[in-house]
């Protein structure tokens, strides 16, 4: 028994070393938005919750770790960006060297409307002359032959 | 020529440009965050003598190449002989930052390759590399002599860039402390 003990003991102090620090349930959900908005810098396209690359474990363990230290996510959002720029969020913050990123689309959009609706306006105003109705065309043609 | 008839034709030629600029660009290249700001401090084990302490301070004074690698490395095999070439022509001080890798091995691999380095700091654990904003190794680092980062390379150096862009630069930064 004690060996068995001992045997686990051995076997749960070596993962402790190399899991994260254990966290409670506001820190975890914390830790896992934190984690589905940081690019993986290996494989591009994916946050880190996603890829397997060991640089992707090892900014979860940061990220995990500093969690636990009782860093705020703006903290650990400034550690990582200090050391791979702004590129790393999936959700950069508005400053001077994004905000084309935030406000072009929509940008875009409003100029794309403002163009339709001239178009629209313009198109729209010398598209069909009136049409007569039937009662005034038979009282013209009536006139006509009277006359 | 109307409006109507310009406007578009304007939006595809400027949408045309911007997506032939796109095709010009290397989507693998990473803006550095810290490109003109001091080189981060740390303070690790040297590689060649576990008992010695390297730290930012051994670049201190003069202009530095600060190179990534690691000896599972495939593309720092291939660039490695252009780092050799570039500390043999003695310009420069050519510091090693072992990265992630096995002390017995990195030191093999010096002993196979040939050992560049002044020395290299030893890194298992990828820290300092975390603190140099390492994505992929290798990485190659031109800092001047106040200890600011001037230049980064992610990537194998080739001739190319070592010719036009690093040796010039370390030319440059030497005459800038000068």
């Amino acid at each position: 028994m004690k060996v068995v003990v001992s045997v686990l003991f051995l076997l749960f102090s070596g993962l402790a070393a190399a899991a994260p620090p254990a966290l409670d349930e506001a820190q975890t959900h914390r830790y896992h938005q934190l984690i589905d908005q940081v690019r993986c810098l290996v494989c591009q396209n994916r946050t880190i919750a996603e890829s397997d690359a060991p640089l992707a474990a090892d900014l979860r363990d940061i990220i995990g770790r500093q969690i636990a230290a009782g860093r705020s996510n703006d903290e650990i959002k400034n550690y990582l960006v200090q050391r791979y720029g702004e590129w790393v969020l999936y959700k950069p913050r508005f400053s001077a060297a994004t905000w084309i990123l935030w406000l072009g689309p929509a940008a875009l959009l409003l100029a794309a409307l403002v163009s339709a609706i001239l178009l629209w306006r313009r198109t729209g105003r010398r598209a069909e002359p009136p049409a007569p109705d039937e009662d005034s065309l038979a009282r013209i043609l009536d006139d006509e032959r009277r006359s | 020529m109307r409006l109507s008839f310009v406007l578009p034709a304007l939006v595809v030629v400027v949408l045309i440009g911007l997506l032939g600029y796109g095709l010009t660009r290397n989507p693998s290249e990473l803006p550095s965050a810290l490109l003109d700001q001091p080189a981060p401090a740390f303070s690790v084990a040297r590689l060649e003598a576990p008992d010695q302490l390297i730290t930012q301070e051994a670049f201190a004074g003069r202009v530095a190449v600060f190179n990534v690698w690691a000896s599972w490395c495939v593309a720092c095999r291939a660039e490695h002989a252009l780092i050799e070439e570039l500390a043999e022509r003695g310009e420069v001080a050519v510091y090693g930052l072992n990265y992630k890798d096995d002390r017995t091995t990195a030191m093999q691999w010096l002993d196979r390759y040939g050992d560049p380095f002044v020395a290299s700091a030893f890194d298992p654990r990828g820290q300092v590399g975390i603190d140099y904003g390492v994505a992929a190794v290798p990485e190659t680092f031109i800092i001047d002599a106040e200890g600011i980062i001037r230049f980064k390379q992610v990537g194998p150096v080739d001739r190319e860039t070592l010719e036009q862009r690093l040796l010039p630069l370390v030319a440059q930064l030497k005459e800038e402390a000068a």
